[in-house]
């Protein structure tokens, strides 16, 4: 099967710059200082919100899980007026089609599918490729891809880059979000070096992990690809998103990634265009944040819906 | 050569750990002899709130110990103090008891520890009920946990009083955050470095130190908390603690006398919820007596 899209050229990684992992420790601690309040603090949880892709990836999910999710995405709390909906829900290809079912067509909140033998990505490159195609069929808009880590770590990074580009060509008019899975890189030098293969080999976001290995986004990963991002914006003047994922389970948090982006590489990026949030139970948190702003009373957990 | 000594930093206690305040804040109360306990922490509402995550995170685990467990960290808890009431009745004196009131207290603090220790496997066989209903049912109430209490210890009787406040609390698989006695908080920081060895795991009791009428508000109108206790509260604290409960019908105990004269099994049921189950039975049909 032949496309008209010339391939990319392949990336030469020792192009990348190597990351001086003291200075990338020292910056990202200071994200952390920062003190946002009040209506800042407001705008910054309901920001938060719209970025989020409501995530199950689990062996136990079933339809309806996966149909009360998508309420979930279009209702975040209905007792608090005006909150936005999640920028989409994020389930495994099987479910693509039920998701598409239960939020319509008018609805903002996207589909997204991870693909591509997640969370492991030890599979066959043609059944792959069938996968993408097959979730992007039933309705996705967007593809979460996992690479080869076992491939990258071999040091054959042609073959990643290859599969990279493969899977954007099979994604059609669905955005790609390329999983590098960090904690299985072992190194900073090595996030770099995959983010910049990612984003040459066509990706339109690169996200740090599946979410199923206990290392998973920090704020230090997730500057050195954004540091990556802004290199190649610098260069070319096009825009990769970024989407940190896993591990990122309260307000304060997503708040420090939100200044890390902007002084990172700047405002553009603070929309769900360009920035998401991998999680699950980060939602529930914003909300009991923004429900305490509202009536001045800290928050239980148990008004707040699971899923 | 005279030895520089060593002073200890008095901190909180929130999840097993010793933070100083968020807020950085200290107060320095007087003791008896006019001079300084030393600065206090001043705790704020963002370390109540911390607090009660810790709380919330351990009540799961000890709700769900067996009781005769939780019996024996209880009389662990007895042990380990025994073991340092020189230290106890030391500081009870600075903050101002006479010697003989200070060995009686640190004495007594020991038996309520071991009395409370009795009582863990105890209460349910003795408050729990088989009730008689009309119907073909066994139907039976059971104690079961609120949750996360918050509570205030009484400023007299500084230790014995924390130990009467917190520790029907925890008997019955509760975990709570308590607020030692202002004046007198020495004991109470004390005490958590005997917790904290004593295998009760973190966060079951988490104790700060501050100002009552700067937390009260924030204690009864937090909606994670279950019950609030106290027994010294004025008039006025007694208001706003019912007041500011009411967005989560939270239960506010105020313990009549003081509690720290109290040894009793009455206020372990205070913090609990009764519940009743109506289990379906076959009715018998040679007439044996129904309940």
């Amino acid at each position: 099967m032949k496309s008209k899209s010339p391939d990319p050229p392949r990336y030469d990684i020792s192009k990348s710059p190597p990351v001086d992992q003291v200075g990338v420790a020292e910056r990202a601690k200071r994200f952390t200082t920062r003190s946002i309040k009040n209506e800042c603090k407001r705008s910054g949880l309901q920001l938060v919100l719209n970025m989020i892709d409501l995530t199950t990836l689990e062996g136990a999910d079933t339809p309806n899980k996966v149909k009360q999710l998508c309420y979930k995405a279009n209702h975040l709390h209905d007792s608090i007026p005006g909150l936005p909906t999640t920028a989409a829900v994020c389930v495994y290809p099987t479910l693509v089609k039920t998701a598409r079912k239960a939020l319509g067509k008018s609805s903002p909140v996207k589909i997204a599918s991870v693909a591509t033998a997640f969370p492991s990505g030890q599979g066959y490159l043609d059944l792959k490729l069938e996968e993408t195609k097959r979730a992007v069929g039933d309705g996705a808009d967007e593809i979460d891809m996992v690479i080869s880590r076992g491939k990258f770590l071999s040091g054959d990074y042609d073959y990643v880059f290859d599969e990279i580009a493969a899977v954007k060509k099979a994604c059609g008019k669905a955005r790609l979000k390329v999983i590098l899975e960090t904690g299985e890189l072992g190194t900073l030098d090595n996030v770099r070096r995959a983010s910049d293969i990612a984003i040459h080999a066509g990706a339109d976001f690169i996200k740090t992990s599946t979410g199923k290995i206990s290392s998973a986004a920090t704020i230090p990963i997730t500057l050195v690809m954004l540091l990556a991002i802004r290199d190649h914006y610098y260069k070319t003047g096009q825009m990769i998103g970024m989407k940190p994922a896993g591990g990122i389970s309260n307000a304060k948090l997503a708040l420090h990634y939100l200044v890390m982006v902007k002084e990172t590489v700047g405002p553009e990026w603070l929309t769900n265009e360009w920035f998401r949030f991998g999680a699950s139970s980060l939602a529930n948190d914003v909300l009991m944040q923004i429900a305490k702003l509202e009536d001045g009373h800290y928050q239980a957990s148990r008004y707040f819906s699971k899923d | 050569m005279k030895r520089l000594e060593v002073l200890k930093t008095y901190k909180l206690y929130i999840g097993g750990q010793f933070p100083r305040t968020e807020s950085g804040r200290y107060y320095s109360p007087t003791g008896a002899d006019g001079q300084s306990l030393g600065n206090i922490c001043q705790s704020s509402r963002k370390d109540f709130r911390n607090a009660v995550v810790a709380a919330k995170g351990a009540l799961g685990g000890w709700a769900s110990r067996a009781a005769f467990n939780r019996s024996q960290i209880l009389y662990r808890i007895g042990e380990m103090l025994e073991g340092r009431s020189a230290q106890f009745v030391d500081e009870l004196i600075k903050q101002g008891s006479t010697e003989a009131d200070a060995r009686q207290e640190v004495e007594d603090s020991v038996d309520r520890c071991v009395y409370y220790a009795g009582w863990c496997d105890k209460y349910q066989q003795v408050f729990s009920a088989v009730n008689p209903v009309s119907s073909s049912h066994f139907n039976f109430s059971i104690y079961e946990p609120v949750g996360i209490v918050a509570a205030i210890a009484p400023e007299e009787k500084p230790l014995l009083g924390l130990l009467g406040t917190v520790l029907p609390i925890i008997v019955g698989g509760n975990s709570c955050v308590v607020l030692a006695s202002g004046n007198s908080p020495l004991s109470a920081i004390t005490l958590a470095e005997v917790l904290a060895t004593s295998d009760l795991p973190g966060g079951v009791i988490n104790i700060l130190t501050g100002f009552r009428e700067e937390l009260l508000p924030f204690m009864v109108s937090h909606m994670e908390v279950n019950a609030f206790v106290a027994s010294d509260l004025s008039a006025e604290h007694l208001k706003t603690a019912k007041e500011e409960s009411i967005h989560n019908l939270k239960r506010i105990i105020h313990h009549k006398e003081n509690i720290a004269d109290c040894e009793s099994p009455y206020p372990i049921l205070s913090t609990q919820e009764v519940k009743t189950t109506w289990h379906p039975i076959e009715s018998s049909i040679s007439g044996g007596g129904k309940y």
